[in-house]
């Protein structure tokens, strides 16, 4: 396999762009997809291929959807983009009432095979209604998978699988920079991520099961400092939030009796409490003490650079609450 | 036209009508168990529209789909079992009568949210015109629809891009139970629709079947180069928003102004025409030929469809994706 040390970013630009070249009933539109921006820079390498295919639109993420569904329904596969996943919030009707909808309610003769890929665009200033991380309601839905890439490896991969998906997926990237622009070996070549949770770090003492960046939070927390103190967590990136693999959770959990789940949204009715839910109720007699979570406070996101810092999950946290657990 | 063209479009009327009325007996008997949403008292827009398009182009609808899905050439039998809840529905079942759709007729889905399924005609238009299908995409909507965000982005995205799409809008004059003037400016929706520079007709007598043809074929012609167009048929429910009886006595609109388009109902009006190039004892035999086959074609499917397989107990967790 040909590996190159390539971005998080690059890795998924490369997605994009061999999607193209290998099917042309791929093509990409969303709003800002313009030849200066180009989402971030993602659609470039695709607009400079195929400028045909590559749409920048009006602002209307709601018909976006339906035209990418209306689209889809003759055989093409679009990626609608969205440079943040508040901005999703507008098309909710199009992608679940739709969308997500349209296979079952056709007795499977309707596919729809549509990526929307979108950002969570993490940053000072950006405030409420640019950085927020909404994938627990998305992935409340049957009939549409979500995955958060964590890695450069499944950010090709993971956008690979869902564009070839005969059903809608949606992919949340992750903005902030320590992710964003990471490199990592990633190979060359087509490859696509199975759905599954991926098991990161082995170890005995504690479960960690991680939500998109908060893999790096958590690796940091062991290689810093958990290894040393002779703590081995066991870590677990979830990659799909649907389907959700539960089995190597529980199976980790009935090693290791521990669980700490940490996410990049907030904490009622999300991801972080399904694990905790499902793992109660398939591995609770294996639990030696109560599961935790780690996940955003019950507030909207400041804008304040001053703010900002202290609302995510970070490497400390999990420090903290693996010391605490494991006591 | 010749009068055999013109008794085609009326066999076409006939058909919808005597279909939706075979249904009425079936809600009155309780034999369905869902909320159809009659055309009755609309038949001539999607006729008229139908008459203008090749076999090849490709139609949407929303709630009220059963007039567009016969008039495109939907399978009847299909239709029935899919409003009863059959495994032989063109749904398997489990879209129901809001949901119908033919793929090799060229009805490629209902979508019974108000104006979600606009959306989907514009993303087809999109379609073929990348990959340089010579079809065009017809969207039928109701007058509801265009008070929803995304006909106006609809609108929008297919002017700008220059897509084949033709919208369809029956302005029946009620969503519902509300009249359009407590829900718009206006009656008139192509006055609000032109400055989007999609080409706008509004038809004030949308029962008229001939009439609807020979506009849609004008605006069809147009739709093929590329130029988006608009055709607002008004028109008129004459049964309740769904369901299948009358609803005079619930006080939104008056008898009275039902009565005057009962006497503007499609039917009637083409059977008027006729009476001008053909004697009317001829037409009187030749609309109960038409009737004699209809009502076959009707038991036909009404057996099929009652005869037919409920879906198995595993269709409840398949096909989800």
């Amino acid at each position: 396999m040909g590996m190159r040390k390539i971005t998080y970013k690059d890795a998924s630009a490369e997605a994009l762009l061999m999607a193209m070249e290998e099917d042309k009933n791929v093509f990409l539109i969303g709003e800002g997809a313009d030849h200066i921006n180009g989402i971030g820079g993602q659609c470039l390498p695709a607009i400079r291929k195929f400028p045909d295919r590559v749409i920048d639109t009006p602002l209307s993420e709601n018909g976006l959807t339906g035209f990418c569904v209306g689209a889809a329904l003759n055989g093409m596969r679009p990626v609608l983009i969205h440079q943040r996943d508040d901005f999703m919030l507008l098309a909710m009707d199009q992608m679940f009432n739709q969308a997500a909808q349209l296979r079952y309610a056709s007795g499977g003769r309707h596919r729809v095979p549509l990526t929307i890929l979108s950002f969570i665009a993490r940053r000072p200033g950006e405030g409420v209604t640019h950085s927020h991380s909404l994938q627990s309601i998305f992935a409340h839905f049957p009939g549409i998978k979500v995955g958060m890439p964590a890695t450069a490896m499944d950010a090709k991969g993971m956008l690979l699988r869902a564009i070839f998906d005969d059903d809608p997926v949606i992919i949340l990237e992750h903005r902030h920079n320590p992710l964003y622009n990471r490199e990592e070996y990633v190979p060359a070549e087509h490859y696509e991520t199975s759905l599954s949770s991926r098991v990161v770090l082995l170890g005995d003492d504690i479960t960690i099961v991680t939500i998109s960046i908060t893999l790096l939070d958590a690796l940091k927390a062991s290689y810093d400092f958990l290894l040393e103190k002779v703590i081995f967590p066991e870590i677990i990136d979830l990659r799909w939030l649907r389907p959700l693999n539960i089995e190597p959770i529980i199976q980790s959990v009935k090693k290791t009796g521990k669980l700490l789940v940490v996410d990049t949204g907030w904490k009622s009715c999300s991801i972080s409490s399904e694990i905790v839910a499902l793992v109660a109720e398939q591995a609770h007699g294996h639990l030696k003490c109560p599961p935790r979570r780690i996940a955003l406070p019950d507030a909207p996101c400041p804008a304040s650079q001053y703010l900002e810092p202290l609302y995510h999950p970070n490497s400390e946290m999990i420090i903290q609450a693996v010391e605490e657990m494991v006591k | 036209m010749s009068v055999n063209e013109l008794l085609k479009l009326y066999f076409e009327m006939l058909r919808i009508r005597m279909v939706e009325e075979r249904l009425t007996d079936w809600c009155n008997k309780k034999l369905v168990n869902a909320p159809v949403h009659l055309s009755i008292g609309q038949e001539a827009v999607a006729v008229g529209i139908m008459a203008a398009l090749n076999p090849e182009d490709k139609i949407i609808s929303g709630h009220r789909c059963h007039a567009h899905y016969l008039a495109k050439g939907g399978d009847l039998k299909k239709m029935f079992a899919e409003i009863l809840g059959k495994a032989t529905g063109c749904c398997k079942g489990k879209g129901g009568t809001m949901h119908l759709f033919d793929d090799e007729a060229g009805h490629v889905i209902s979508a019974p949210l108000v104006a979600a399924s606009i959306s989907f005609g514009v993303g087809l238009a999109l379609s073929f015109k990348m990959k340089g299908e010579n079809k065009i995409a017809v969207v039928f909507l109701g007058d509801g629809a265009v008070e929803e965000g995304i006909f106006w982005e609809s609108i929008n995205f297919a002017s700008v891009f220059h897509l084949p799409v033709l919208f369809v809008c029956e302005n029946n004059l009620y969503a519902t139970h509300s009249h359009i003037l407590q829900r718009q400016p206006s009656e008139n929706i192509t006055e609000r629709v032109r400055p989007h520079k999609v080409n706008a007709h509004r038809i004030n007598d949308g029962n008229n079947v001939f009439l609807v043809r020979e506009i849609a074929k004008a605006k069809v012609e147009l739709v093929r180069k590329g130029q988006p167009c608009f055709i607002e048929a008004c028109t008129y429910r004459l049964r309740e928003h769904w369901g299948v009886g009358e609803d005079w006595d619930l006080g939104y609109r008056s008898r009275e102004e039902g009565e005057k388009w009962m006497e503007k109902s499609p039917l009637k009006q083409a059977e008027k025409t006729f009476l001008n190039r053909i004697s009317a004892p001829m037409l009187h035999s030749k609309i109960k030929k038409m009737e004699e086959a209809i009502k076959k074609e009707i038991d036909e499917a009404e057996e099929f469809a009652f005869n037919s397989p409920q879906p198995p107990k595993e269709d409840l967790l398949s096909e989800v994706g």
